[in-house]
């Protein structure tokens, strides 16, 4: 992955970014590589989306659909469908996630003194339950609502996952495949029963 | 250049605009069909759920675009805010060559002869406008019947004792039942329940120089790659098209019907593919642009003796906008289910729709259309986890174990449940939009407690666990792809803005052809019975054509 393509910001926030990716494995729920089932997960160059802001909408979409033993947010690419999107027709939303994003830092730096990235994944999880429930401090998220950006970034997170992956998301059709839905469907080739629908 | 003058004018090329093109054209007018989108297939957007008719999140596949086109909302507290066609609350209607009948889950059914005598039966409920057509089933049978053979419906009645009388069966057998219908059905039948198999405007057989269904779980919402799918774009559009007097002018976007000073309609202001303002004379005016546009553009549409709209000197158009309440009820079964076989929907019971004591009507009750993997995440018991390895959990090991039965309220009118035109904000092409308010009538949630309760006690039956059911609220203005009511016929101009025949009160040559008439809208989806109405309405003209004579300035 581009090491060098995060760490122009500061030495302190690349610092904190590679103790993150190396302690991926044991925060992450059931071990979720950075090099997983589907080859590396897509590094960007991103289009809307500061690297900061992907790497961290990328830990807060991981948390949303963890890796387990079918792939997670990450190596399903989730990150890459919503710079995407934030350049097409969610441009409407990339105000939102600019100030949403530094809020959810902010509330994380006041919960437990750190980067979210940064945080072992029980306390990362913590952070998202406070957005979720709004029990978060008020001064921090006035424009937009904690619960109000939680649940965008679920639907997108949601959306990259199980929607086309034609828009970034759902690469190798992974969540296809956790459902047991065949893909491609190829006229002709599967097996349509004759008797049904 | 002017554009020559024809016999008639018809505004939407969907279920009932298309229908009524094609009537006019064998009965020897020369039509100008006007069509806000354009021909779209398949291949425009292959099986992306993300961009489909029934979830929008990235945009509509057949239209309107978010671009171009805007309404307004109008909160209870009076406040309002502008939607987008892709978002909740717009209620969207597709925008292309056949409109819904191009993506649609192809229901084909028949309203009962009740849905046509709601008030008589039921009285009026308190804060309702609640009546009785001004036709009754009987008088629309035929039009039913020549719209099934037309453009193609596979069912059998007979296996429904409520359906109304018919003088000849649909004309494709049946689709036989998925492993979902087959536990429903037995289930339905050990609670004295009358199960049947939808009627479906798709072919179970090759119909219509078209071939038979292949059964893509991405049916409902899209397009069908081999147009095995009935709708009026490959049925009657082609058919009136194939008389060679109806020509069919796509990305042609309706502004104002042309009234002039006698009160008479004298053709259709639009804008072109270029944003160039048009005008299309006519002897006549069909308008058939769904329930909201075509109320928006009659209120657009002033002129001296009507200075606030065609038709609406007696203030209804617009009003009793009407949808459905869709509820019912989801459960999880021990077993995978799931069969690779779309769209899914295929059993129905109308056990509920009428005679249930203290309610107005009721529902259609069936299996449900496949829920593609994104739609499929908000599919949920109550409290259950929204996000996190449980919800992805669930996601792996019930998607294939859900059994889902859910139905269509029969709305109840609302008078103030209505389609203005807002006095602002207007569209790409400067025309201005129209704002939606008002709510639902209470009793539909009487009504859908009732039934989802219903759909409950079958997926018990069934032996389903984790039973839940989905009763919705009063909501903003109902509407949406089943949109109806804005534009009611009857036989008092007072209370109506046309006659029993779309004729629209005081101006004798600008008709209605769409479900803007349904003074009620059945508990069933209504695309049939607006097709219906396409073949009621144009045999009218063509009947009362005398060579143009009747309806000449």
């Amino acid at each position: 992955m581009a090491k060098s393509e995060g760490c122009g910001a500061s030495r302190r926030a690349c610092l904190k970014f590679m103790a993150a990716a190396a302690g991926g494995a044991a925060a992450g729920a059931g071990g979720a590589a950075l090099v997983g089932r589907l080859g590396p997960a897509p590094r960007g160059p991103f289009g809307v989306l500061t690297p900061e802001e992907a790497r961290l909408v990328e830990a807060v979409a991981e948390q949303i659909i963890p890796s387990d033993k079918d792939p997670g947010a990450r190596e399903a690419g989730c990150v890459t469908f919503i710079d995407r999107q934030l350049g097409g027709p969610y441009a409407k939303f990339a105000e939102k996630y600019r100030r949403g994003l530094a809020c959810l830092q902010k509330t994380s730096e006041a919960m437990f003194g750190k980067a979210f990235e940064a945080l072992a994944w029980p306390d990362q999880t913590r952070v998202l339950e406070a957005m979720d429930s709004g029990k978060v401090p008020k001064e921090i998220w006035t424009d937009p609502g904690a619960r109000e950006f939680f649940n965008l970034l679920r639907d997108h997170t949601m959306q990259g996952f199980y929607g086309s992956p034609r828009h970034g998301g759902n690469r190798g059709y992974a969540s296809y495949k956790m459902m047991g839905l065949e893909y491609p469907r190829v006229i002709g080739q599967n097996r349509y029963p004759e008797t049904a629908g | 250049m002017a554009n020559k003058h024809v016999n008639a004018v018809v505004v939407g090329a969907g279920a009932g605009g298309g229908v009524a093109a094609k009537v006019l054209a064998e009965a020897g007018l020369s039509v100008v069909v006007l069509e806000r989108g354009r021909w779209q297939t398949w291949a425009d957007h292959d099986d992306d759920e993300l961009i489909s008719q029934r979830t929008t999140v990235l945009g509509n596949a057949f239209g309107p675009d978010d671009a171009r086109h805007r309404r307004v909302i109008e909160h209870a507290d009076g406040s309002t805010r502008i939607v987008l066609p892709s978002e909740g609350g717009y209620g969207n209607n597709a925008a292309c060559v056949g409109s819904g009948t191009l993506s649609y889950g192809a229901m084909g059914w028949r309203f009962m002869e009740q849905d046509f005598r709601m008030r008589s039966l039921y009285g009026c409920p308190e804060g309702s406008t609640l009546d009785d057509w001004p036709i009754t089933y009987g008088e629309l049978e035929h039009c039913y019947e020549r719209a099934e053979w037309e453009i193609g419906v596979a069912g059998d009645d007979a296996q429904n004792p409520f359906a109304p009388p018919r003088k000849k069966p649909q004309p494709m057998p049946p689709f036989p039942y998925n492993k979902e219908a087959r536990i429903l059905e037995k289930a339905a039948r050990r609670l004295g329940w009358h199960p049947f198999p939808i009627p479906m405007l798709r072919n179970s057989v090759p119909y219509g120089g078209r071939p038979k269904c292949i059964h893509m779980r991405s049916c409902c919402g899209f397009a069908c790659p081999i147009n095995a799918k009935c709708g009026t774009q490959n049925t009657v559009i082609p058919a009136a098209l194939a008389t060679g007097l109806c020509e069919l002018r796509t990305d042609a976007v309706a502004a104002e019907v042309m009234v002039d000073e006698r009160g008479r309609a004298k053709g259709v202001v639009y804008f072109d593919a270029a944003d160039r303002r048009q005008a299309q004379t006519a002897d006549l005016v069909v308008v058939a642009a769904s329930a909201t546009e075509t109320a928006r553009l009659l209120l657009n549409s002033k002129s001296k003796l009507f200075p606030n709209g065609a038709g609406n000197n007696n203030d209804w158009v617009g009003r009793n906008i009407q949808g459905h309440a869709y509820t019912g009820a989801c459960g999880l079964m021990a077993e995978e289910i799931y069969e690779e076989a779309g769209p899914g929907a295929c059993i129905a019971f109308c056990d509920f729709n009428h005679g249930m004591p203290g309610l107005c009507g009721g529902a259609m009750l069936a299996n449900e259309f496949i829920p593609l993997p994104y739609l499929s995440t908000r599919i949920r018991p109550p409290g259950a986890a929204r996000w996190g390895l449980a919800h992805k959990e669930f996601q792996r090991s019930s998607y294939k174990r859900l059994i889902r039965v859910q139905g269509p309220v029969q709305e109840i009118p609302v008078f103030d449940s209505r389609v203005r035109v807002d006095p602002e904000v207007k569209d790409h092409w400067g025309i201005p939009v129209v704002r939606l308010s008002g709510r639902r009538h209470p009793h539909d949630v009487e009504i859908a407690k009732f039934v989802s309760g219903k759909a409950a006690e079958l997926l018990r039956e069934a032996g389903a666990s984790d039973i839940w059911t989905n009763v919705p609220g009063l909501g903003g203005p109902s509407g949406g792809q089943h949109q109806a009511g804005t534009c009611r016929m009857g036989s008092d101009p007072k209370t109506s803005v046309t006659n029993r025949y779309g004729q629209v009160h005081e101006i004798d040559n600008l008709f209605i052809a769409d479900g803007s008439l349904n003074v009620t809208n059945g508990g069933f989806n209504p695309a049939l019975t607006i097709m219906a109405l396409g073949y009621w309405v144009g045999e009218y003209i063509a009947k009362e054509w005398q060579g143009g004579a009747r309806f000449k300035g």
